[in-house]
Parts: C-alpha cells; structure tokens; sequence
C-alpha cells in the first residue's frame, strides 16, 4: 500500500506526525510530507489511523 | 422526525460530566432535527459523530459569522463586523491560503522548541502558588494567566508587557467586568497589537508577529490574526485546565498513574478533551447550497448546530463512551472540530495541558479543592463550558 497526500488540501493539522512521526512530517510551512511511502507492519496500522484522523481527508492509501 | 422534546433546545449542562439529557435524547431518537435555539433561531441539530465529520468537510457549510443566518445560541451575540474577517469566519477559496500562512507556525516541531518556555512559565506561576496565601483561586493563579503567556511568547510580546497583555485579556472573560469595560479592554488590545506590529515591522525578532511581517505588510490582517490567537487560545486552553484539574483530584489513581509513567499523560488530555468537548459551538455552520446529510437535505440559508458534545459519546465510534479511560488516548474526537478549520492551535494546547498536568501534581502532590466540587460554579450559558472560580488549597 501507498500512501499518497494531496497537498493542496491539508491543512497542517498536525494529526498524522502525531500518529507516527517516522511516516509523516511536516514541512516549514506546515503541509504534510510523507517520509516512508509504502509502510508495513505497524508502520502501516498507523498511516490507516492518520487516514481516518487527517480533518481535510487529504491522506489515502492506494493499492499499487 | 420528532422528538418529544421542549419548544426550545436546552442549552445547559447541569452536570459536568454529561451532555444536556435532551441532547442525548436527540442522538437516540431524531439525530438529524430542526431545533429552536434559545436566541428564537430555528437551525438542524447533528448528533452522530459521522454526520459532524460530513458536514465539517463539506464546502457547502459556511463558517461566515456575518451571515445573518448563521446560529447564534444567544441573541445579542452577533460578532462586531468592524474587524477583518479572521481565519475562524472564512470560506473557501480565501480560507486554505489564509490558514497556510500561519499554519507553518504551529507545526508539530515548532510545538516541540516553545516546550521549554512553557514549563518555566508553568513552574513560575506555581512557584507563585506555593509562596502565596491558601486557598487559592485556580483559575486566576493558574488556568487563565499560562495560556495568556503562552500567547505573548508565541507573538512576541516583550515582558514588560505581559501585566498590559494580561490584564487586559482577562477582562475580555471576566464575569464580573461590564460589557464597557470589556468594549474598552478588546480596544486597548487591539491598540497594543497595532502598536507592536509597528515594533515589530522597526525591530524584528524571532517570533510570528516578525516572520508574518517579512511576507506581508497588511497590519489589519496581522492585528486580526493575533487578536484571534488570543480569543481562540485563552479561554479554551484555561478551561481545560480547570475542568482537568478537577478531574484529576477526583481520581487519584489517575494522578499516581501520570506521576509513574508522564508517556500516560498525552493520552489523558486527548480523554479529557474529549470527555469535556467545551467549544462545540465553534463548529456551528450555515448552509450557503442545497445539500443533504445523513439522506436529509439541508436547504441553502439553513443553519446547522453540531452537538459536538453529545457526537464525543456517539456508541457508534466510542466503546463505553460515558466512561472517562484516561487511556483511551482517541484522537478522532471532535473537541478541535473537523475538516479544513480543525483547531490551528490543538498541538498548543495539548502540550500546554500536558506540562500543566505534570507539573502540578508532581509539586503540589497535597492539591485538592477547597469547596466541594458541586458547588463549583461552572460556565452553564457560556460559549466555552468551563469554571469561573476553582479555590483549591494544599
Ligand atoms: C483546549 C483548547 C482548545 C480547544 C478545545 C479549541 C477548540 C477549537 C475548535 C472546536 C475549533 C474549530 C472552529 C471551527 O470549526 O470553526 C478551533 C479553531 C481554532 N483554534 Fe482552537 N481550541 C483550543 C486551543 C487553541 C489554541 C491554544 C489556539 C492558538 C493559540 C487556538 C487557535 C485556533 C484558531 C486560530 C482556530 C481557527 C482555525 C481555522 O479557522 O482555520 N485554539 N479551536
Ligand atoms: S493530518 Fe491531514 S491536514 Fe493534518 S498535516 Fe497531516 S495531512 Fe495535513
């Protein structure tokens, strides 16, 4: 699974590096960056939380 | 559908702990319903947590509070208009590049580097504590000044302000203070704010008033910002500090639990802010388009009232939702709200809540109230829910 984040809808919430700081991260101007694209294991029951959490729904996972 | 319910929509909570009954009874039996406010308004009342999350991330609902049709609980609350729009009342498109200006300064990271700040603030207030008389009033040694400080650091007032900035902001949610005096007290703070983004624009620091004024010379905007910053993260943080505090010295177990182990303290105020949800009625919107929730349509013109509160307890999305776990740790509560206005400064405040719960008990581990707690006198007919006055002693 990938994730993929819609920039031009975040809204810097903050939600999803509290979720997993290693997966995401904010850049200076607060929009959302993925660090690790296809997380696993743990990795991945995370990002599925800041999927759900994420406020402006900007986060997905796709299947590749 | 109906309900049998009063002609007019209770707002009050009565207890603490509890959404108002009749809240609760509209999640059970009519959870989408038209309800009359007690400012004579008819609006749609949402209860299910599902439903809020739709309608906050719909753009058909507009935060305009100039829109005449937009919820008011009370009458006579129409915002003054006079002020610039602040992020809080705006639509897109001028919302998402207005919030991506300044979200950049309340990233989780920046969050992190004001930590410091933050406990020598804490620490100092209750150094103040313990060197002064007992009881004490929480709300004003505590709850109400950290915040405000907060606040200063985070724009950049200099010290030998804060007495100004701090007085002043306190007016603005005094009970006792008459609406003139609390007129003259957004006046002067607005003068101040005026004034210190001169300063700013001559003399640069480190800080957001500064690194704004880099990108943009619009002072009425910047003064509109900052005196929002001030609104949206005063009250709220200093009411659940109250109410957490409170809490806290009803459950000592809780207390030793933090104390062990300060990584169950996150968790704790995510509970807490849920349990509480004090600003539901920030999230209130207007309906500018035909649209429909929950298979319920939803005519442009229309209000609509989330009951954030009563959503915070839905048995759909929260197991055991009346019960207060201080590990639940849930974070998809709606006590920030949801879609593109979530609260600018949450990770603020659950790092202020954070230091303050750790803080507290660890050095005053003999705090406890000086009255017993229901006779607290708590915020029933205010915006915000909260405490006025909280004596504890030690
Ligand atoms: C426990 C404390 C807090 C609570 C419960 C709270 C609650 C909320 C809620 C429910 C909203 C959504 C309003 C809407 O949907 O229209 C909001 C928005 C906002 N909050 Fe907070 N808040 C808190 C602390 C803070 C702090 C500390 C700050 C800043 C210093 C802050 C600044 C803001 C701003 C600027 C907005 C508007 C964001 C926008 O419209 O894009 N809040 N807050
Ligand atoms: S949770 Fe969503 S809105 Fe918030 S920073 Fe992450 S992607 Fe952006």
């Amino acid at each position: 699974m990938r994730i993929v984040a819609n920039t031009d809808v975040c809204v810097g919430a903050g939600q999803c590096v509290l979720t997993d700081s290693a997966v995401f991260d904010q850049d200076d101007d607060g929009t959302v960056a993925v660090l690790i694209e296809n997380p696993e294991g743990q990795r991945l029951d995370g990002a599925r939380e800041a999927v759900t959490l994420c406020p402006s729904r900007a986060l997905s996972l796709v299947e590749d | 559908m109906t309900a049998r319910l009063p002609d007019t929509l209770p707002i009050t909570r009565g207890c603490p702990y509890a959404p108002p009954d009749e809240h609760r009874r509209l999640q059970q039996e009519a959870p989408i319903s038209r309800v009359t406010l007690p400012s004579g308004m008819t609006v749609w009342a949402l209860t299910r947590h599902e439903d809020i999350r739709t309608m906050l991330t719909d753009p058909r609902f507009s935060s305009d509070r100039r829109n005449p049709n937009f919820p008011l609980l009370l009458e006579g609350q129409r915002l003054n208009t006079d002020f610039v729009p602040s992020l809080i009342g705006m639509d897109p498109p001028e919302h998402g590049p207005a919030r991506r200006e300044v979200v950049g300064e309340f990233t989780v990271k920046r969050m992190a580097a004001l930590r410091p700040r933050i406990q020598e603030i804490v620490d100092e207030h209750i150094d103040a504590m313990l060197a002064g008389p007992r009881p004490t009033d929480l709300v004003k040694a505590l709850s109400l000044p950290v915040p405000s400080l907060v606040i200063c650091e985070l724009l950049g007032v200099p010290y030998d302000d804060h007495d100004f900035f701090q007085a002043r902001s306190s007016l603005l949610l005094s009970r006792t203070a008459s609406p003139e005096e609390r007129k003259r007290a957004v006046d002067e703070l607005r003068e101040y704010l005026g004034e210190l983004i001169l300063a700013k624009e001559r003399v640069p620091a480190d800080d957001l008033l500064s690194r704004r004024l880099a990108k943009s010379d619009d002072h009425e905007e910047l003064k509109s910002l900052a005196f929002l910053l001030l609104v949206a993260g005063h009250e709220t943080t200093a009411n659940m500090i109250s109410l957490g505090t409170m809490t806290f010295l009803e459950r000592p177990e809780d207390i030793r639990t933090i104390h062990e182990d300060p990584s169950r303290t996150l968790p704790a105020v995510e509970e807490l802010l849920r349990y509480f949800t004090i600003a539901e009625i920030a999230t209130s919107r207007v309906a500018v388009d035909d649209t429909e929730i929950g298979g319920v349509p939803i005519r442009a013109g229309e209000g609509v009232v989330a009951l954030s509160n009563t959503a915070n307890r839905d048995p759909e999305t929260f197991d055991r939702p009346d019960e207060l776990d201080l590990e639940r740790g849930a974070r998809n509560h709606l006590a920030f709200g949801f879609g593109a206005h979530q609260c600018l400064g949450q990770n603020l405040a659950r790092m202020e809540l954070q230091i303050v719960f750790d803080t507290l008990f660890r050095r005053i581990p003999g705090l406890r109230p000086a009255v017993p707690l229901d006779t607290l006198p708590f915020k029933d007919d205010a915006n915000v829910y909260g405490i006025h006055e909280f004596p504890v002693t030690w």
